[in-house]
C-alpha cells in the first residue's frame, strides 16, 4: 500500500481563534473522500488549513514532500466584464480540456460572461479539477449545477482519481457524496 | 506635415509612442484589479514629484518616479486599513494639492506645471527618449512574465495560495513597475494624457474583446492609433496635446464599443 498523500491527526484549524473540532483523516492517491457536517462546523476552514491559509491551532498535519494542491472555493471567480474565454481560464491553471462535457467543449471560445451561471461554474470548477495537482480540494462543487452537470462532475472526479489524484470533497449534497466518494468523514461527529 | 519629421517633433513623438504602447497594456491589468483610479492618483503624485525635483534642481524624472514609488510603497503598507479606492483617492488629492501649490508658489515651476497638466510634450529631450525606450524594453517582458500570476491571483486566489505562491510579491512587483512606467509617462504626456491612455483603451477592449490576448492587442492598437491621430491633429490645429488625445481616444472608444465575438 502506498503512503497517504496527506494525513491529519486531531487537527484544529481557525483564523483568529480555533473554529473546527479536532479532525483526523488520511487521503491516499486515487481516493475520493467526502467531508460532511452541519453548517458552520468549519469544513471550509479545514480545507483552507490544508493549503496553509488558515491557522492550525492543534493537532498534526503531514503532507507528502512536494505535494501539489489545488483548491476550489465556494466563491465564484470575478469574471464579469473581463475579456476572458474558457480557453483562457484552462490555460491559466494549466488544466486540460480533455473530457469536458460536449455542452461546454464547443463553448471554450466564448466569453465567460456570456455563458450561463451553471456553465461558468462548471468551467471554473473544471479549471481547478483538471489542473496539474496531486490533491484536489473541492468546496461544495455541486452548487449551481443541474442534474447533467452533477453527473458529469461525478464522472470527472472518478476519472481524476483513476489518474492517481486524491480528492477531498466538502458537500451538502448527500446523494452526490454517497455516489461518488469512496469514504465519508463526518466533521463534528460527537460534538456537544 | 513635413514639420512632423523634424527632430523637434520626431523626438517627442517617439517618446509618446513608447507609452502609447505601454500604458494601455498596464491599463488592462489595472482594470483587471479594479485599480484604474490608481493610475490617475499616481500620475498626480508623479507631477508633484517632478515639481519638487525642479525646486531642488534634481532631474524631473527622478523626482516624479521617486515620489510615485514611495507613494506606492506607503499605499501597500496601509492598504489593509483603507478599504476600496480610499487610498488612491487620498493619493490623488495629495498629489493634486501639492502640484498646484508648487506651481503657484514657485515661479520656475509654472511652465512645467502647465505642461504636466496640459500635456504639451514640451520637455521631451534625448535623455528622456532614452529613458522611455529603456522603460519599454524593461517593462514589456516583466509585464509578460507577471501576466499569468496577476490573472491567477485575481481570479483564483485560493488556487494561488494553495500552490504556496507569495501573492504579495506579485502585487508589489506589479505596483512598482506600473508606478514607475506611469510616472515617467506623466513627465512626457502629462497627467491627463497618461491617464487617458491607461483608462480608455482597456475600457473599450474589455467590452469588445473575446479573449485576454485579444483584449491586450486591441487595447494596444487603440492606444497607438489614438496617439498617432492625436499627435497629428494637435500639431496641425496647434492645440495642446493632452486634451486632443483625450478627445480622440474617447471618440474612438465610443465608435469601438462593443460587439462581442467568440474567440477560436
Amino acid at each position: 500500500m502506498t503512503a497517504p498523500l496527506l494525513v491529519t491527526e486531531g487537527l484544529v484549524a481557525g483564523w483568529e481563534r480555533p473554529v473546527t473540532p479536532p479532525l483526523s483523516l488520511s487521503l491516499a492517491a486515487g481516493e475520493i473522500v467526502g467531508l460532511v457536517g452541519p453548517n458552520g462546523v468549519g469544513k471550509s476552514t479545514y480545507l483552507s488549513a490544508l493549503t496553509g491559509v488558515a491557522l492550525v491551532f492543534a493537532g498534526r498535519l503531514d503532507k507528502r514532500p512536494g505535494l501539489r494542491l489545488a483548491l476550489q472555493t465556494q466563491a465564484t471567480p470575478p469574471f464579469g466584464g473581463l475579456p476572458l474565454c474558457g480557453s483562457d481560464l484552462l490555460k491559466l491553471t494549466g488544466a486540460t480540456s480533455e473530457g469536458l462535457p460536449p455542452w461546454l467543449a464547443d463553448k471554450l471560445g466564448w466569453r465567460l460572461d456570456s455563458l450561463s451561471g451553471g456553465q461558468r461554474h462548471f468551467l471554473a470548477l473544471w479549471a481547478v479539477l483538471r489542473a496539474p495537482a496531486d490533491v484536489i480540494l473541492l468546496d461544495e462543487p455541486t452548487n449551481n449545477l443541474d442534474t447533467a452537470g452533477v453527473a458529469h462532475l461525478g464522472d470527472a472526479l472518478r476519472r481524476r482519481a483513476g489518474e492517481g489524484a486524491g480528492l477531498l470533497v466538502v458537500s451538502h449534497d448527500h446523494e452526490f457524496v454517497d455516489t461518488v466518494c469512496h469514504r465519508i468523514v463526518e466533521v463534528g461527529e460527537g460534538r456537544p | 506635415m513635413t514639420e512632423f519629421f523634424s527632430p523637434i517633433f520626431l523626438q517627442p513623438f517617439l517618446i509618446g509612442l513608447c507609452f502609447a504602447l505601454l500604458l494601455p497594456l498596464f491599463g488592462c491589468y489595472l482594470r483587471l484589479r479594479d485599480e484604474w483610479l490608481a493610475a490617475f492618483a499616481y500620475a498626480h503624485v508623479a507631477a508633484a514629484g517632478a515639481l519638487c525635483a525642479m525646486a531642488f534642481e534634481l532631474p524631473l524624472v527622478l523626482g516624479g518616479a521617486g515620489l510615485a514609488v514611495v507613494a506606492a510603497l506607503l499605499k501597500r503598507l496601509v492598504a489593509s486599513r483603507l478599504a476600496g479606492g480610499t487610498a488612491y483617492a487620498l493619493l490623488l488629492l495629495s498629489g493634486w494639492a501639492a502640484a498646484v501649490l508648487l506651481t503657484s508658489n514657485l515661479p520656475m515651476a509654472e511652465r512645467l506645471g502647465h505642461a504636466l497638466f496640459d500635456g504639451q510634450l514640451y520637455f521631451a529631450d534625448t535623455p528622456q527618449l532614452v529613458i522611455s525606450l529603456a522603460c519599454l524594453v524593461v517593462a514589456l517582458p516583466l509585464l509578460a512574465w507577471l501576466s499569468r500570476h496577476l490573472l491567477l491571483v485575481q481570479l483564483y486566489p485560493a488556487f494561488f495560495s494553495a500552490r504556496q505562491l507569495p501573492a504579495w510579491r506579485v502585487h508589489l512587483g506589479f505596483d512598482l513597475l506600473a508606478v514607475a512606467v506611469l510616472a515617467v509617462a506623466t513627465m512626457s504626456l502629462g497627467v491627463m494624457g497618461a491617464f487617458a491612455l491607461v483608462f480608455v483603451p482597456p475600457w473599450v477592449a474589455f467590452a469588445r474583446a473575446s479573449s485576454w490576448r485579444r483584449g491586450l492587442v486591441f487595447s494596444a492598437l487603440l492606444g497607438l492609433g489614438g496617439y498617432v491621430l492625436a499627435f497629428l491633429l494637435a500639431l496641425q490645429l496647434d492645440q495642446p496635446f493632452g486634451p486632443v488625445l483625450a478627445v480622440v481616444l474617447i471618440a474612438l472608444g465610443i465608435v469601438g464599443l462593443p460587439n462581442r465575438r467568440h474567440c477560436t
